[in-house]
């Protein structure tokens, strides 16, 4: 493109820079334009971003562990966690459907976890017994306080063979 | 009577307001009837002339047509309904209550709205079904056949955002497994989802996101598509008419 408008303007481009000047302020301006652009998505993407949520805590005291029976699995509503009690320990089962998000119930009759979605089952483990649900209900993290309460952390997702010794 | 209503029509075409507005006499020519559309801003794109048989109901049925007046109707009663919503947790849900129940004509206005979304969704499609059986996508009206595409994604759009806003269960949970389907997207899916809900669920921040989409951003890109559609439609030499549309019987 430079070449032929350099035939075109003659003698106004100097012999030795092979663009002409205007051409040059042009794709510098193109390029200017361009980073601005991109300056400006990013700024946008980080404005619709936002860096505080009002959202229920993500690290959560589940009480003192005495309050869950041997063989139980007990919903926590405001966090969307069951913490099931085994004899060999505790653990911590999300209880959002890995599907499409709907949060299921647990259907203590069928000894398993149901989602009114669209109908995965999960056993108390967590593990997928029927339905679209692509991977098992993920364990959350659990340990124990200074004072002896059950804390839950479901930023960090454990390998569900992992139990909270009782 | 008809003497007297011709007479008061020549008065005003006379008079000094009249001239200032249209700054012409009666479109009584063919030039002045083509003036009268070139010269209006809201007729421009319209044809100056038409095929009769482009008119007929079995060539069009007047889908777009409707699909457009359904629009219309959907804007003036959501501008109406802003004026008793607010789009913030705490109070959306019981202003729709409020609005079904105790504003005047509130309950009308509502399902005028609601079931006006439900037949424009339909009217789309059937548009849609309707123009590609006639093979209105064909050339020269490809443009205006993937401005249509973008049109039905801007209705589906439409109707999604204002799902979200009566703030119930149903609400609630279709946007939580729709946007639960956009994070199935490879790479950016989460984060997608994030962006679009403001956060990890579908909280205050997704209400008003979901709120300033649809009473803003998707009705004026409908309108900026609509005008291109409308425009393209002249400009690709009208609606397609096939040879069965000369006599009803083909």
């Amino acid at each position: 493109m430079s070449d032929a408008k350099s035939t075109d303007a003659g003698n106004l481009v100097t012999p030795t820079a092979g663009v002409s000047r205007r051409d040059f302020l042009s794709e510098l301006t193109i390029g200017a334009l361009g980073i601005a652009g991109l300056g400006a998505g990013a700024l946008t993407y980080q404005y619709f971003s936002p860096n505080v949520l009002f959202e229920p805590a993500t690290t959560f005291r589940a009480g003192n562990p005495d309050l869950y029976p041997v063989n139980s699995v007990t919903f926590l509503q405001d966090q969307l966690v069951y913490i099931v009690r085994t004899v060999s320990g505790f653990f911590a089962v999300s209880s959002v459907c890995t599907h499409l998000g709907c949060v299921t119930q647990w259907k203590p009759e069928a000894n398993m976890i149901a989602c009114p979605c669209h109908g995965s089952k999960f056993s108390p483990e967590g593990n997928k017994l029927a339905g679209p649900a692509p991977r098992p209900l993920p364990h959350y993290s659990i340990s124990l306080t200074a004072d002896g309460e059950l804390l839950v952390d479901k930023l960090q997702t454990i390998k569900a063979d992992q139990v909270l010794k009782a | 009577m008809a003497t007297s209503i011709t007479n008061a029509l020549e008065t005003l075409r006379e008079s000094r307001v009249w001239k200032s507005i249209f700054r012409r006499g009666p479109a009584l020519t063919n030039r002045t009837r083509s003036l009268a559309v070139f010269g209006n801003l809201f007729l421009h794109w319209m044809p100056v002339k038409v095929r009769e048989k482009s008119l007929r109901v079995r060539a069009a049925y007047y889908l777009g047509s409707l699909s457009f007046l359904l629009f219309i109707i959907l804007v003036i009663t959501g501008v109406l309904l802003m004026f008793y919503y607010h789009p913030a947790a705490p109070k959306a849900y019981h202003d729709m209550k409020d609005l079904r129940f105790v504003v005047s004509n509130g309950v009308f206005l509502r399902n005028m709205h609601r079931i006006g979304a439900h037949l424009m969704v339909l009217l789309v499609f059937w548009h849609m079904f309707h123009v590609f059986y006639r093979g209105g996508y064909k050339p020269p009206h490809e443009f205006n056949w993937v401005i249509g595409v973008v049109l039905l994604m801007i209705t589906l759009f439409l109707s999604y955002t204002g799902y979200l806003l009566p703030w119930d269960q149903l609400a609630f949970w279709a946007v939580t497994v729709g946007t639960n389907i956009i994070s199935a997207m490879p790479v950016i899916g989460s984060k997608v989802r994030f962006v679009a809900l403001g956060g990890n669920i579908v909280g205050e921040n997704a209400l008003l996101r979901f709120y300033v989409l649809h009473v803003v951003i998707l009705p004026l890109l409908a309108f900026l598509f609509i005008g291109m559609h409308f425009w393209r439609v002249q400009k690709d030499g009208g609606l397609t008419v096939s040879s069965k549309d000369d006599d009803g019987t083909n």
